[in-house]
């Protein structure tokens, strides 16, 4: 099994608003591993993508503060790093993909240029070997003419053209590992695939570890080897591709895989959405937070917060139903079709 | 877990289930546009203090002028150029007029003028905006180039000639003003125009065999109205400064007629000798500008919440 | 990029033909107006029509009088018959052109420099007092804001020199009292423009690179956020050229505006509707230049015009 590269412990981000306090990600570890990708999934405001900020401090603080918990990265703790220390870290060691790349590239400054900012500033490194490389990256993106883009602006590129730039902007420093939020949201299906296979292909050829941020199970199952299932700002369950799908523990992973449609579904199978919306962070509720969700919930979800129940050595899940006491139910199937006692 | 461990007993486990009724019945009490508007400028207070000092200033033009002994153009060759005092509260100009019944008789013209001028102006502007919007085509195009030529000649050039032609006075004033004042307002309805007419709730409306009028009308002035509030009171300053610049270069409003303007020419004239006499309407100048430009501020952001914080 | 000068360069040449127009009819079909009154000197009359050919018909008097502004002849004065609106230019213009391009400068220069240090210090006490000279800056007309520091810079504290126009320190007061608006308003919009673009998506990207804090500040967020700056130039021109009207007489600078000023005092109609055709005209050239040069900035444009 390959070295840990990235470890998150006990993560705690929020933000102070006029409103008070949000907790946005309360809670959470999780750790990536050399050469892996690792998925998490989750609704919008999650907490998802705040987590994933927060490995390069990319969150606005102030506003946001750390509360606890810690970052490491090579043995050193990303959280009480300052922001010079941070620049080191940013674009060649770790680097990030963004959601939308029609918003996410400077629209005064040519590809190029963009490309090779990640460079200002480091020393070893000729003008002419900068051009290459940028050059070159663009080519391995699967830019055509990359000399010419090389000269274009980001508004006479289309969409997926754009969403490559920023796969160059973020392979061109080399990172150990690739943040990627979202990266085909925004894009057309026929499109969204090519980016994925460029994306694992990629990883494939540079050894890079990549942390996939997705609200899409589908994007999950084809490109991760691990993945991490967030809700109301925390660790819902996480485990190993086949244990999330296939030996399914928490009844909101559950009611995600209910609800997408795959071309096997069953004409029995009905797809079922998952009543209500998330929590408030404001008020984070006392309970667990997909209790007022979920229809299993049992008196104590409302009232106390899960205990992570290990399942494998991979399978975490912090629900109740795991508890001894609790009823033994069949989470893929409905209440209904249990039964209800 | 960092949380104290109790016993826990099996009845905790029973199944409940969901709870959705209750997670939504946290949200607010719902206000309608209008009171949700006047909570936000109740809330702003520099918008608020700004509306109650423009109802102060107005109530003062109305007024004051009525309430003292003094006329505005009565002139009194022994008090001349006096400071403030008990018996001048704002002292006199140089023909010995007294400047409190002057500065109100002045902001009688100039806030007729800067309100009658916006509001024209938006009157005209959201109507043939609103025609234009709705049916595109040939009567956009004439009417877009047309804003185009105005809109390249600077506003004060027109106005000069208006006034040259029509000779000074309020009428000619506003006559200038609203001769450039609408495209403005043409412009900015009609993009909105543009933008609604594809919605629902307006083709509902044609479904229904509304006529096109009581459609912009009924159905797409009400959801731009905040906006159009906001730009009324935007546009007020402007036509104020006009009236300024205009009547202190001689074409405006000509004395012994008192507007802010002409007050303020004969202020810089008495400079050295009485600077009192340019500070008095210097000062209703910029405070009723600048309550104007915060209370436009305050709508804005009563009005469009996505704008808040910017200013 | 030429489609888009050359549209830009069309729309000036028929708004400036539509404003010379304009004042010839104005001018012919004014009541009481300058070619109706009895108190007109003989020479006066008879300039006028020699330049306006009035015993022609006035179709033709139309044609001579385009003649004669294709070929840079604006009129003359009729209360001093001698005078033509040429002579009043060479001698007046440079002044004033002086007087606008140092207010425009100092206005665009300190009005970013200002709107930039507000909105990097947002919600702090450098702010507060920026937004205030702002809001300030934004509600005093400039012959006011001219006469106040006239009076305490030059008459109270004799720092500077009241009037005239005669080197470095006597352009100070003038320049800051035309400009003071307009760096209020660029400073202002700036801010607004700064506190927006910081919130961009692309400003993340930059520094997610990791690039300095002083780069991604002055390459990706200044950059951007002149954009609408340079938007509201045009209009800006005009407002503070059309000021040196005021500004001029207060300050007795022999410019434009101060004989603007005396003719209209003057009731002096031919050299008013001369020198509006030529004010006019050349404030929307000044215009379409800033529109052209708007579009050499933003590549959006430059590409979009191609």
């Amino acid at each position: 099994m390959a070295d840990n590269i990235l470890e998150i412990k006990n993560l705690t981000f929020s933000f102070r608003t006029y409103g008070g306090v949000v907790k946005s990600v309360r809670d959470v570890s999780f750790d990536v591993r050399e050469g892996e990708i690792l998925g998490i999934v989750g609704e919008s405001g999650c907490g998802k993508s705040v987590t994933s900020q927060c490995i390069l401090r990319l969150n606005p603080e102030p506003p946001g503060f750390f509360e606890g918990g810690s970052i490491l990265y090579k043995g050193e703790d990303i959280v009480k790093k300052s922001d010079k220390e941070m620049r080191k870290i940013r674009g060649t060691e770790i680097s990030f993909i963004f959601q939308d790349p029609m918003t996410s590239l400077n629209p005064t400054m040519t590809i190029g240029k963009q490309i090779e900012e990640i460079f200002v500033g480091r020393k070893g490194i000729s003008k002419a070997e900068i051009k290459e490389r940028t050059i070159e990256i663009l080519k391995l993106v699967g830019i055509n003419e990359p000399e010419r883009r090389y000269k274009q602006y980001p508004h006479e590129l289309s969409g997926g053209m754009k969403q490559r730039v920023m796969i160059a902007i973020a392979l061109v420093g080399k990172p150990n590992i690739i943040i990627a939020d979202e990266p085909t949201t925004s894009l057309d299906v026929t499109i969204e695939a090519q980016i994925l296979d460029l994306l694992k292909d990629l990883q494939h050829k540079m050894k890079t570890s990549i942390i996939l941020i997705t609200h899409d199970l589908g994007v999950i199952a084809k490109m991760c080897d691990r993945v991490l299932v967030m809700y109301g700002g925390k660790v819902a369950e996480k485990g190993t591709v086949d244990e999330i799908f296939y030996e399914t523990a928490h009844p909101y992973t559950a009611g995600l895989i209910k609800s997408i449609a795959t071309l096997d579904t069953a004409k029995e199978h009905k797809l079922v959405p998952i009543d209500g919306t998330p929590p408030d962070l404001f008020s984070p509720p006392a309970g667990c937070p997909f209790a007022a969700r979920c229809e299993f919930a049992m008196k104590i979800c409302y009232e106390r917060q899960p205990e992570e129940h290990q399942l494998s050595p991979e399978h975490m899940c912090a629900c109740w139903l795991q508890h001894p006491y609790a009823p033994k139910v069949d989470i893929m199937k409905g209440m209904e079709q249990e039964g209800k006692a | 877990m960092s949380e104290i461990k109790t016993e826990l007993t099996k009845e905790q486990f029973e199944i409940v289930g969901k709870n959705i009724e209750k997670m939504e019945s946290i949200s607010r009490p719902s206000l309608t546009f209008w009171q949700e508007a006047w909570r936000r400028i109740r809330s702003n207070r520099a918008a608020f203090f700004s509306l109650i000092l423009l109802i102060i200033y107005v109530l003062l033009a109305i007024f004051a002028p009525m309430l003292s002994k003094y006329g505005f153009d009565q002139q009194d060759a022994y008090a001349m150029k006096q400071g403030l005092s008990l018996e001048h509260w704002l002292g006199t100009d140089s023909l010995g007029r007294d400047l409190w019944v002057r500065v109100w008789m002045g902001a009688r013209v100039s806030l007729t003028i800067g309100l009658l001028a916006a509001v024209i102006n938006s009157v005209i502007g959201t109507i043939l905006g609103g025609f234009c919007g709705y049916y595109g085509g040939k009567l956009d195009m004439v009417v877009m180039r047309i804003i185009d030529v105005i809109y390249g000649i600077p506003s004060l050039i027109v106005c000069i000639l208006v006034m040259v032609v029509l000779g000074s006075g309020v009428q000619s004033l506003i006559i200038a003003m609203v001769l450039v004042g609408w495209t403005g307002t043409c412009r900015f309805t009609r993009g909105e125009v543009y933008r609604l007419k594809e919605q629902e709730f307006v083709l509902a409306a044609q479904v229904m065999g509304e006529p096109v009028f009581t459609i912009i009308l009924r159905e797409i002035i009400p959801n731009i109205m905040g906006l159009l509030i906001t730009n009324l009171t935007m546009a007020i300053p402007g036509a104020i400064f006009q009236e300024a610049f205009l009547s202190y270069i001689g074409l405006g409003i000509s004395p012994p007629q008192a507007s802010w303007g002409v007050l303020a020419k004969e202020g810089t004239k008495m400079l050295q000798v009485a600077p009192h006499i340019l500070y008095v309407p210097a000062f209703f100048i910029c405070t009723t500008v600048l309550a104007l430009n915060q209370l436009g501020n305050g709508l804005r952001d009563a009005f469009d919440p996505r704008l808040r914080g910017t200013e | 990029m030429t489609k888009y000068i050359l549209k830009r360069v069309g729309i000036s040449l028929i708004t400036i033909f539509v404003l010379v127009t304009v004042v010839f009819f104005l001018a012919r079909l004014m009541p009481g107006g300058p070619f109706n009154d009895p108190k007109l000197s003989e020479t006066a009359r008879e300039n006028l029509s020699a330049y306006y050919g009035f015993d022609k018909p006035i179709f033709e008097q139309y044609i001579t009088y385009l003649k004669n502004i294709l070929s840079f002849d604006f009129g003359f004065s009729t209360k001093y018959p001698s005078r033509t609106v040429n002579d009043l230019l060479a001698g007046s213009f440079p002044y004033s052109v002086d007087l606008g391009v140092r207010a425009l400068c100092f206005a665009i220069s300190f009005g970013l420099v200002f709107g930039i240090i507000s909105a990097l210090n947002r919600g702090n006490k450098i702010d507060l007092i920026f937004v205030i000279i702002a809001v300030i800056g934004t509600s005093v007309p400039d012959f006011i804001m001219g006469a106040i520091l006239q009076y305490f810079f030059a008459i109270e504290w004799g720092l500077l020199p009241i009037a005239e126009y005669k080197g470095f320190a006597y352009t100070i007061l003038p320049s800051v009292g035309l400009g003071f608006y307009t760096m209020a308003s660029v400073s202002r919009i700036m801010r607004a423009s700064m506190l927006e673009v910081v919130q961009q998506d692309y400003i993340k990207t930059a520094r997610s690179k990791g690039i300095s804090r002083f780069r991604v500040t002055w390459k990706h967020q200044i950059r951007n956020a002149i954009m609408p700056v340079i938007t509201i130039l045009g209009p800006t021109v005009a407002a503070v050229l059309t000021g040196t009207f005021v500004i001029e007489s207060l300050f007795a600078i022999p410019g434009m505006g101060k004989y603007y000023v005396e003719s209209v005092q003057n009731n002096d109609y031919s050299l008013i509707l001369g020198m509006t055709v030529f004010y006019g005209t050349f404030l929307v050239l000044c215009n379409m230049i800033v529109d052209i040069l708007y579009g050499i900035v933003d590549p959006r444009i430059r590409i979009a015009g191609k």
